[in-house]
């Protein structure tokens, strides 16, 4: 947790050298809490006082990459318990498990088809981030071979997960020079598993089913100078998941509890137990098995939970087509606010009638939001109307209102004079209706 | 390394809320179904016990819904043309209540009539044994038109009416008061909006432990964010102490997630969306535990596999951890 002025002028010499450019400590320490200098430009602070602080201005939860080939995955640096108090940062690496007990060509086949996955939403290529290679067989061969099966087919960033220090050797032998995670360290193997991964330039996860045995875990393992480590809490059932990874994140956040200030992990055995990892904080998540209708779904969902709540997504203005509209169908105004956007292209669309949808640039506000600001009038839909071209594209120049702004239809008629402008619903729920009877 | 586990002690909790009347309390429902009385946020069993889990409601409609998905439709089959028979079915499929929407037209396009809308509600009642919730097909005048003599000819049901919103809830909740039912008080997505609506309500005399509220919200993909947000706001300030949020919470992931083109359309789109089946289910499955986690008390669902899902899902997050 952050120290405050006070706190950091106590850490400081106190005599007011202004070597540092400041004309006191207190005026340096204030501006030290404030992030706005070094703590270097201090030519006398103690080495003790120095480790102090360094110390309190690490994050709460530290951030972990895993690497392969320049691809990268991150988790950790998180700030909040719940998204509206700021936002969360590093969305959950989604993995995909094999494991080592099917042949290799097997294993190449099932990563080539999660590895050519992308589903585009909202203009984002959504993709799957790795895979968890899982020895069932206990064999240090069959676990390299099964790695090496993978990287056949991907260069994605690999957990590798095996309790047995011989089997992990060998899986990460086979992706030397990359940052895998090892999966992991408990209380038995702890020691080999802390020297393999350090040896190897891995992350170390560290399993546990309470917070005492994994705090004693990643103390020991840091005093041997490892610090890229994951969490993976292994309790059972989603309660207890919900629980543990609730109070994990309470500790490192609001106590500064720095044993347990470390990015957690998940196995996804079903919609609920994924779905609540990425509400809940893990910060990787492995998915039993891959397919298309499950993925899809899970990218999005991360993609919304860690939506920053200040910055609404937009969507890019533009004239937009549904159901194949030809020259003569209507022209439906809105604004770029995403959630506005998906509102009325899912009705228009679910209403199965081929319309053009005139997305203008509000600055990312919903209809009537962005009319009280006045960034959704007449001018900015006449020059959208200009901009996108709109009077080629269509041969019936007829423009659909939404019905919050029914008051600019007038304005619009007079900078507008070859269009007519019609008073659509106020709600997108309705435009079906409207659409059938009124279009 | 003993730990000292950060717990929240919160003042205030959410009021405990009946849906349904046994036949001892004035009804003629076979179960109840409450929920509510939370004094933690959802499922930590360690700062708080949650005394009653979410409850699972399954939406049917008073005539044959033409514009489902042709996945639900050939789930259901012939029951949706009789919603007694469609209620039933829903009961049988795991439900702890129903939720009827009365249609503006019958299936030959002519109105509906208040008739007609309360031979339904009775039919239904008479067909299953869960309670009931009756909402208005959302046009103001017909929804008072419509809810009054179906309050009327159910008085004691603890039926719940709806939707109560900003424009429109006079009318029902003057019924509800009068003949002994519940109203569902729907906003969107906003916690003031919400709060200022339960104030209008509770102004006008209707006993609280008689308010469920709908902050609505968004199906994945399409605005989830915000009305998981709002909800977790929305529980926060509850606990805090702030009365006029104290009410459960009743969210529709299977209306707004059966309408998304991802579950209504199974042809022309992208081969990275996978089989159309098993995709619209995890859409409204994972819409619904995500608000579960968010603090949702009911959740009205559409598909007796997201049903099943879902009610497992429950299970394992009332179980409580034993903690070391």
């Amino acid at each position: 947790m952050a120290l405050s002025g006070i706190q950091i002028y106590k850490l400081l010499p106190q005599t007011n050298c202004k070597e540092c450019g400041f004309p006191t400590c207190l005026a340096f320490a204030m501006k030290l809490a404030a992030k706005q200098v070094e703590l270097s430009s201090c030519p006398y602070v103690s080495e003790e006082s120095k480790a102090q602080l360094a110390e309190s201005a690490a994050p709460p939860i530290r951030l972990v990459a895993l690497k392969s080939n320049g691809f990268e995955v991150k988790a950790g640096n998180e700030v909040v318990l719940y998204r509206h108090e700021k936002t969360f940062y590093n969305k959950p690496g989604i993995f995909v498990k094999v494991k080592d007990d099917r042949p290799a060509g097997e294993i190449t086949a099932e990563v080539t088809q999660a590895e050519a996955f992308v589903a585009n939403y909202v203009g984002i290529n959504l993709t799957i981030d790795g895979f968890a290679v899982e020895s069932a067989t206990g064999q240090p061969g069959k676990f390299a071979d099964a790695v090496g099966a993978v990287r056949a087919a991907s260069q994605r960033p690999l957990i590798l997960a095996s309790q047995n220090p011989d089997v992990m050797a060998a899986g990460l032998r086979a992706v030397d020079g990359e940052t895998p995670l090892a999966l992991g360290a408990d209380s038995s193997n702890w020691e080999a598993m802390a020297d393999l991964a350090k040896q190897h330039k891995a992350a170390l996860a560290v399993i546990g089913d309470s917070l005492e045995g994994i705090s004693d875990l990643t103390e020991k393992i840091k005093a041997k100078g490892l610090e890229d480590l994951v969490i993976y809490p292994a309790g059972r059932g989603l309660s207890s998941q919900l629980v543990l990874n609730t109070q994990i994140r309470r500790l490192a956040i609001k106590k500064n509890f720095r044993p347990l200030g470390y990015p957690t992990m998940a196995f996804a055995s079903s919609l609920a137990s994924v779905s609540q990892a990425i509400a809940k904080y893990a910060g990787f998540i492995v998915l039993e098995q891959f397919a298309p209708e499950l993925a899809y779904p899970v990218l999005v969902l991360r993609q919304n939970i860690y939506t920053d709540p200040q910055k609404p997504i937009q969507v890019q203005p533009g004239l937009y087509e549904i159901n194949n509209p030809k020259p003569e169908d209507p022209v439906l105004v809105t604004t770029n606010f995403s959630i506005t956007y998906f509102s009325v292209a899912n009705e228009v669309e679910g209403s199965g009638l081929p319309a053009w949808l005139l997305v203008t640039d509000a600055e990312g506000m919903s209809v009537l939001t962005a009319w009280a600001a006045g960034k959704f009038d007449s001018e900015r839909i006449a020059r959208a109307v200009k901009t996108f071209n709109v009077a080629d594209k269509v041969s019936r120049h007829r423009l659909v209102l939404p019905g919050h702004v029914a008051v600019l239809s007038g304005e619009l008629e007079g900078e507008l004079p070859e269009w007519e402008i019609r008073v659509g619903p106020r709600e997108a729920v309705d435009i079906p209706k409207f659409m059938k009877q009124a279009l | 390394m003993p730990i000292e586990i950060p717990v929240e002690k919160w003042p205030g909790a959410v009021r405990t809320v009946t849906l349904g009347a046994l036949k001892e309390d004035g009804g003629t429902r076979s179960r109840t179904a409450t929920i509510g009385g939370e004094k933690a946020m959802p499922y930590l069993h360690f700062e708080s016990d949650m005394p009653n889990r979410p409850a699972i409601a399954i939406e049917i409609r008073d005539r044959y819904p033409d514009d489902w998905s042709p996945l639900l439709q050939e789930t259901w089959k012939e029951v949706m043309d009789d919603p007694a028979k469609w209620a039933k079915a829903a009961e049988d499929a795991g439900a702890d209540c129903i939720v009827m929407y009365l249609s503006l037209t019958d299936r030959e396009g002519k109105p509906n009539t208040p008739e007609a809308a309360v031979a339904t509600v009775k039919s239904v009642l008479s067909a299953m044994g869960l309670p009931l919730m009756v909402f208005g097909p959302g046009q103001a005048e017909t929804d008072n038109a419509l809810l009054v003599p179906v309050a009327e000819a159910t008085k004691g049901e603890r039926l719940v009416l709806g939707l109560c919103e900003d424009k429109n809830y006079r009318t029902i909740v003057a019924t509800a008061m009068a003949n002994g039912h519940l109203v569902s008080a729907r906003t969107p997505m906003d916690v003031n909006l919400a709060k200022q609506l339960n104030i209008l309500i509770t102004d006008m005399g209707l006993p609280p432990d008689r308010i469920l509220m709908d902050p609505t919200t968004g199906a994945l993909g399409y605005g989830i964010e915000y009305g998981y947000s709002a909800m977790e706001r929305l529980r926060l300030a509850a606990l805090q102490g702030d009365s006029m949020t104290q009410f459960p919470m009743i969210v529709n992931p299977g209306f707004e997630t059966w309408k998304t083109k991802e579950s209504k359309v199974g042809e022309g789109v992208p081969a990275s969306w996978g089989d159309w089946l098993q995709r619209a289910i995890n859409w409204e499955t994972m819409t619904t535990i995500t608000l579960l986690e968010s603090g949702a008390d009911i959740v009205v669902l559409r598909h007796p596999e997201s049903v099943k899902q879902v009610k497992d899902a429950i299970v394992e997050l009332m179980a409580v951890h034993q903690t070391a």
